[in-house]
């Protein structure tokens, strides 16, 4: 970020209309997942055969699913799922890649090669079918959707922090703290790691909507989540079968993954442009 | 030029050896017990260990390894579980009903997105571009699965103005497979009534796949022509007084094209990805319906073969991009 601080990247952002919207939908969807309990009209969970599929009404805002579970009450619970998981996800692989990134850089030569072609090895998969068969091989549920889906991720953020480590290692600051005893642990953690974070941190933002939708799509497929998990994917999935007279089952969990990456995909757009001037 | 070639050829050998590790490791390494996968929580004890010799599990894992390897060298990607056949066989059956769906998706988001991309940002500021900028965000909010969904509510189950699931009706026959290719099959046999059917299916799947890549099409396209358009040259030739068309054209297009091709090599091969879950919802026969069936049985054979044979298409689509990538841009070619 040559010559950005924190600060004029928050500025520019709410200047922004679009990465505005995208602020406001992230910090609504936020606020709905923690007070889901107190507004959900139902129980997520509850089923009611008798009232089931029925149409969107004052009673089900959104109508009622195949078993009659309010669907409403289910997104909104939903919401919980997708955004715990696309943070755990980021959390993991942000990590993980950092760790990757800034040892590469520390130590580069023959490690730095072994580690960036590794890296390069896992790029080479399609991200879905890695996490398909991860997925496959672990299980289908939602710690496994969080493990599979980071198996692949992290190399974005390996990359990043790497280019911004090998400027750091560099620094005369690193060699003013070697000089004064800190060893190989010290520097990379406490010195490189702190200032190779800003470029993972704004990768992470514009990762976020893809992560959803991937986990979307593997909830869809039925490797992530089970029933009865009012997990958006997989409410979906479930409501296909009642496309043709039902459409509100399977319509609104789509929109609210819709309406979720778009958040994330406006603010990582604005975040973007911020800092590359080209695409303004 | 070939110094080039052949140090990226190389290169591209020992990522697909990478990718036969890894993927050896997630099907053999992760999951706790693939016997146990394959005969069911009750099998007895005998049962358990005789599979496990036949599959040599037995073995120390190097062995298993260097076993594995060669398997593959030979182009041997054993017997699926669950279809009883060798993989192989599998995947020649089931990925050219792939390959079209992509193809034409791919022929739906190059044309649709570059058009959208040049036209935004030859009226950069005005209504079009705003609309098309939505557009593209929108798009690539939009899970592929849903939109599919929605396509078949409104344009199959409601207006009735497109046939759903599958290639063709159930009650048409298909016409010999020849190619596997059912265009180019039901074109050999003369079939015109299968080809129009089997194009109309096409529509909904071939767009759902599409729209993904359209958005970013021109997103890149949008922001490659306007870097080029505010160049000193399109100055010099506007001023030499020829037609704004020809300008943007073959003055501009043609030199925004490298980061455009970038963008599109990538589309291709995440094609595949996008097949996995367009397939699913409109019953297409591909490798992706294929693809989803066998991981979720846990056929450990079948997930190796297409997780290996999917990266090995990426692998190419990335090459290709290179190549052309190499070939268009000269500043590159000895790097």
């Amino acid at each position: 970020m040559r010559g950005l601080t924190w600060k004029d990247i928050v500025k520019h952002l709410f200047r922004n209309p679009l990465s505005l919207v995208g602020i406001v939908i992230i910090l609504g969807l936020c606020v709905l997942a923690l007070l889901a309990p107190y507004i959900a009209p139902h129980d997520p969970y509850a089923t009611d055969p008798i009232n089931k599929l029925q149409p969107p009404s004052k009673r089900n805002p959104m109508g009622t699913d195949g078993l009659g579970r309010d669907v409403w009450s289910r997104v909104l619970y939903g919401t919980r799922i997708s955004l715990w998981i696309a943070f755990l996800i980021l959390i993991i692989s942000g990590t993980l890649g950092t760790i990757i990134g800034i040892i590469s850089a520390y130590f580069g030569g023959f490690w730095d090669n072994v580690l960036m072609r590794i890296t390069d090895v896992f790029m080479a998969f399609p991200q879905l079918i890695l996490a398909m068969a991860v997925a496959a091989a672990l299980g289908p549920s939602l710690t496994n959707v969080v493990l599979a889906i980071s198996f692949g991720a992290w190399t974005i953020f390996a990359r990043l922090a790497r280019s911004r480590a090998i400027a750091i290692v560099q620094e005369d600051f690193v060699e003013a703290a070697r000089a004064c005893g800190a060893g190989h642990l010290r520097l990379l953690f406490v010195h490189i790691l702190p200032l190779a974070l800003s470029p993972v941190i704004v990768q992470g933002t514009l990762s976020m909507g893809g992560i959803i939708l991937t986990a979307a799509g593997l909830g869809f497929l039925g490797f992530g989540a089970q029933p009865p998990s009012p997990e958006w994917g997989l409410m979906v999935s479930e409501g296909r079968n009642f496309m043709p007279h039902a459409w509100w089952v399977s319509t609104f969990p789509g929109l609210a993954i819709m309406i979720t990456v778009l958040g994330f995909n406006l603010l990582g757009d604005g975040i973007r442009d911020i800092l590359d001037p080209r695409m303004r | 030029m070939l110094g080039y070639i052949a140090r990226r050829l190389i290169w591209m050998l020992l990522v697909l050896w990478g990718v036969m590790t890894i993927t050896f490791f997630v099907a053999r390494v992760i999951p706790a017990d693939p016997v146990g996968a394959i005969l069911g929580p009750q099998a007895p004890p005998e049962a358990i260990e005789r599979e496990r010799e036949r599959l040599g599990l037995n073995r120390p894992i190097y062995v298993q390894y260097i076993r594995y390897i060669f398997d593959l060298l030979r182009g041997d990607l054993g017997i699926s579980l669950r279809t009883r056949r060798p993989v192989l066989q599998d995947i020649a059956q089931f990925f050219p009903a792939t390959a079209e769906l992509a193809l034409s998706a791919f022929l739906i988001g190059v044309v649709l997105g570059i058009s959208v991309g040049v036209v935004s940002a030859v009226y950069p500021g005005r209504v079009i571009d705003h609309a098309s900028r939505v557009f593209a965000i929108v798009g690539l909010s939009m899970p592929a699965f849903w939109l599919g969904l929605l396509l078949l509510l409104g344009f199959y189950y409601k207006l009735g103005w497109l046939p759903g699931p599958g290639q063709l009706p159930y009650w048409m026959p298909r016409p010999p497979r020849v190619t596997g290719f059912l265009f180019v099959d039901a074109l050999l046999a003369h079939d015109w009534s299968a080809l129009t059917s089997y194009l109309k299916h096409l529509v909904m799947p071939a767009f759902t796949l599409g729209w993904i890549s359209t958005a970013s099409i021109a997103r890149i396209t949008r922001a490659s022509m306007l870097e080029v358009l505010r160049e000193e040259y399109i100055k010099t030739a506007r001023m030499k007084g020829l037609k704004e068309s020809g300008v943007v054209m073959k003055h501009a297009f043609k030199n925004a094209l490298l980061p455009i091709i970038t963008v599109v090599g990538i589309r291709l091969a995440s094609l595949l990805e996008g097949a996995v879950l367009t397939e699913t919802v409109f019953a297409w026969p591909g490798l992706g319906r294929y693809a989803t069936h066998s991981f979720l049985s846990i056929d450990f054979n079948a997930v190796v073969g297409v997780a290996i044979f999917t990266a090995f298409l990426y692998a190419f689509c990335n090459l290709a991009v290179d190549l052309l990538y190499a070939y268009l841009n000269p500043k590159i070619r000895y790097v």
